[in-house]
């Protein structure tokens, strides 16, 4: 495929990676969080630690839209579909998070609710228009990427007079995890989550910008590099940071430049501001309660806020009490540290967030990751030296 | 090299506890009491083996069941097996759309079930076929199907001998399903089966992977897209029948051939290596992928291994043959982009690993529910 097999280049790979471990100082550890999920997928699919000097290590941050997303939020979402009669639209990856009484929105399907799985919000909206008899109800998720597509559909159906469509708004913001993240005890006081820096995300930044991630770069003395989705991305974005670290920068650098501006996309980000304002606290999984972390409607368009015609009260869930999905998604725990991983929790049946989408850090982690210790045959020895 | 038990009707049960003794794949059981079917269950990956293994498997318990085979070999009474044994299999159809580029509900039917004999090493006779259409269908779309249906049915060399056509009222089905049970005969000697695998082996794939479930998704109503990829659907006895032909002075070094349909490639190697009790390696740079299949996959966020395919066999020998099968699969109409693809390796976990592209690895695990989109 044009445009993307440049991305995936084996060859330029084992040169960045060679460079990577020249440049790397043996003689300490590097940390760097990635906080997309798009970039764990892209670590555990392509191979990437395989890649990596040992003293390199990466944390799969809180960025898989699924996984942090609370137990209370899909209740609500399945409460409207079984006992409300609404046809629930949502992306795929929703289906099987597990929620209350053992339901997910798969299983809820099952019981006989209307929940259908769409590619955009706008799939939505036309079947609203379709079944003008039937309340259609979007589940809007995800981060700064997918949150234009739900404010242009809630534009147009304010515009055109839709009357049968409302939003189950749950989107939230990338800076503000980053910042509870660094401001979180074991970060900042204990230093037992020794993060050297960050993947910034890639698809989150096109519309957002780069400059949001300077506070961070400048506050908090972290580096902060930019990078695209592909695998040749990730390797380049963990050299500049390797580089950063051992220069003692902390600077925000961008290896996205053929997608992301210091701006971002401004038409996207008026739309998103006319559409919503900011909650002033939002539930995350594996997070809590965090203060201006997420988006609501805007009271202009409160026909279509699905929170306020269905008239629901949220109500918080606690996770399951083994399940480690908040100290995986701070990054203060691996996969592999929490009992349940793989025996107890797996991706036919997910107990924590993190092992539903395959972004999550363990789905990741097991589907991927697993049993890296298991001699593969014919394996190409990755060469170190530059 | 046979490892299969004697499946001669005076003795059906000694191979009864081969598969009692592996190791349990699932974390915990069904649900009998409140669980519920969902669309997992009829995915072809785990949740769907483990509905056959806790449930069907429990409740029909045999050996021919237990050999876990596309379809099962049947000993005739009064015959020797060295006369040859009989082949059947079935498989249920249900298509959306019904119509699709390469195919149709009713080749499909064909092929499907064709493909599950063939890939027991016989050669398909005859088809049942077993209607239940919904009230109101249009009855040209019905002739059209059935059309369709017996012209692959004669390119196959295969009758349909018998049949049975069931209505349901209106909501109660999904246009019309067919179900197909396929009748064949194995010559004597021959021994193909998902459990023969053995460390050392090649693995071999007659051709690009994902097309069908690719072609099929291009013309779902809310994703239409514009592709020229078309199904892969094909009958593939006569490529099978080329394949053991060339391996006729020691049969056995063929050992296993499995259609990877639903749940695509990486489910199909990870049910014969359960089968097997063995573990493979393979290059992702040597599985063929089409670009425009390796495009919309990448648009849709799906993996082309997990993606079904109606036309493309696995093939696992012994190292000696790999060169001469390959060859005789280009050779053929249907084989013409196969390869090697990966080894088999001994692994008491039974992983099914890859060397990425990229120059990584990953473990290629069984696809456990349906396979969802990612959403960004």
């Amino acid at each position: 495929m044009k445009y993307i097999d440049e991305f995936r280049d084996g060859a330029l790979a084992r040169q960045i990676a060679a460079r990577i471990a020249a440049e790397a100082d043996p003689s300490r550890a590097y940390h760097f969080m990635e906080f997309c999920g798009g970039h764990t997928h892209a670590i555990a699919r392509y191979g990437i630690p395989d890649l990596l000097p040992p003293n390199l290590r990466l944390i799969h941050g809180p960025g898989c839209p699924v996984c942090v997303l609370p137990i209370g939020r899909i209740d609500l979402a399945i409460r409207l579909a079984l006992e409300q009669g609404v046809i629930l639209c949502t992306y795929g990856d929703t289906m099987r998070v597990p929620a209350s009484q053992q339901l997910s929105l798969l299983k809820a399907k099952a019981r006989g609710a209307d929940i259908r799985m769409v590619y955009s919000a706008a799939d939505a909206l036309e079947l609203a228009r379709q079944l003008p008899e039937r309340e259609v109800v979007f589940f809007a998720i995800g981060f700064e990427t997918t949150t234009p597509p739900t404010a242009l559909v809630l534009h147009d159906a304010s515009r055109t007079g839709v009357r049968n469509f409302s939003v189950l708004c749950c989107h939230v913001l990338t800076p503000s995890a980053i910042t509870h993240i660094l401001e979180s005890p074991e970060v900042r006081q204990f230093g037992t989550v020794p993060i050297d820096g960050f993947i910034g995300p890639a698809h989150v930044s096109i519309v957002i910008g780069s400059a949001p991630y300077e506070h961070f770069a400048q506050e908090y003395r972290k580096p902060v590099v930019i990078a695209g989705f592909e695998p040749l991305d990730v390797l380049q974005g963990i050299a500049m940071l390797v580089r950063q670290v051992n220069e003692g920068r902390a600077e925000v650098e961008n290896e996205f430049t053929r997608a992301v501006s210091r701006e971002g996309n401004l038409t996207a980000q008026a739309l998103v501001s006319r559409v919503f304002e900011l909650r002033p606290s939002f539930e995350w999984r594996g997070l809590g309660e965090v203060p201006y972390s997420a988006l609501k409607i805007r009271p202009a368009y409160a026909e279509f806020d699905a929170e306020r015609r269905f008239g629901l009260g949220y109500r918080s869930v606690p996770d399951n009490k083994a399940c480690e999905c908040g100290a995986i998604l701070r990054g203060v725990k691996q996969p592999s540290d929490c009992k349940i991983f793989g025996t107890v929790c797996t991706p036919e049946n997910p107990i924590g967030s993190c092992m539903v989408s395959s972004e999550g850090a363990c789905a990741a982690h097991y589907t991927y990751g697993r049993f890296r210790s298991i001699p593969i045959v014919a394996a190409e020895a990755v060469e170190l030296s530059a | 090299m046979n490892t299969d038990p004697d499946l001669s009707l005076a003795n059906p049960t000694e191979s009864a506890t081969a598969l009692g003794s592996e190791r349990k794949p699932y974390i915990r059981p069904l649900d009998l009491r409140h669980g519920r079917i969902d669309m997992g269950h009829g995915s072809g990956g785990k949740a769907a083996a483990q509905l056959i293994d806790e449930l069907f498997l429990a409740a029909f318990d045999n050996p021919w069941l237990r050999q876990g085979d596309d379809g099962a070999r049947l000993a005739l009474p009064g015959w020797h097996p060295t006369q040859g044994r009989l082949v059947m299999a079935c498989d249920g159809h249900v298509v959306s759309p019904l119509f699709f580029p390469g195919g149709d509900l009713g080749s499909l039917a064909v092929h499907g079930t064709v493909n599950d004999v063939a890939m027991m090493g016989a050669q398909p006779l005859y088809l049942s076929a077993s209607f239940i259409i919904e009230e109101g269908f249009a009855l040209a779309e019905l002739r059209r199907i059935v059309q369709s249906m017996a012209a692959a049915a004669r390119a196959a060399g295969v009758a349909v001998v018998c049949g049975d056509t069931k209505v349901v009222e209106q909501g109660k089905g999904d246009g019309v399903f067919i179900s197909t049970t396929g009748v064949g005969v194995l010559a004597p000697g021959v021994e193909i089966s998902g459990r023969n695998a053995q460390a050392g082996d090649a693995i071999l794939l007659s051709g690009c992977v994902g097309d069908h479930g690719v072609a099929v998704l291009s013309q779902r109503e809310s994703l239409a897209f514009e592709t020229t990829i078309e199904s892969d659907s094909a009958a593939l006895h006569t490529l099978v029948a080329a394949m053991l032909a060339a391996v006729a002075s020691a049969p056995a070094d063929l050992r296993t051939l499995r259609d990877p349909t639903r749940g695509g490639l990486a489910t199909t190697l990870n049910e014969i290596a359960r089968q097997s009790g063995v573990g493979m390696t393979l290059q992702e740079a040597a599985i063929p992928v089409r670009q425009q299949v390796n495009a919309a996959c990448e648009l849709l966020g799906l993996d082309p291994l997990y993606v079904a395919n109606e036309g493309k066999l696995i093939a696992i020998c012994a190292p000696a043959v790999a060169d001469r099968l390959l060859a005789v699969m280009r050779a053929h109409p249907l084989g013409q982009e196969a390869a090697r693809i990966g080894t088999v390796t001994a692994d008491v976990h039974r992983f099914v690993q890859m060397e990425t592209g990229f120059g990584g690895r990953r473990v290629l695990d069984w696809l456990s529910a349906e396979q969802l989109p990612r959403i960004c």
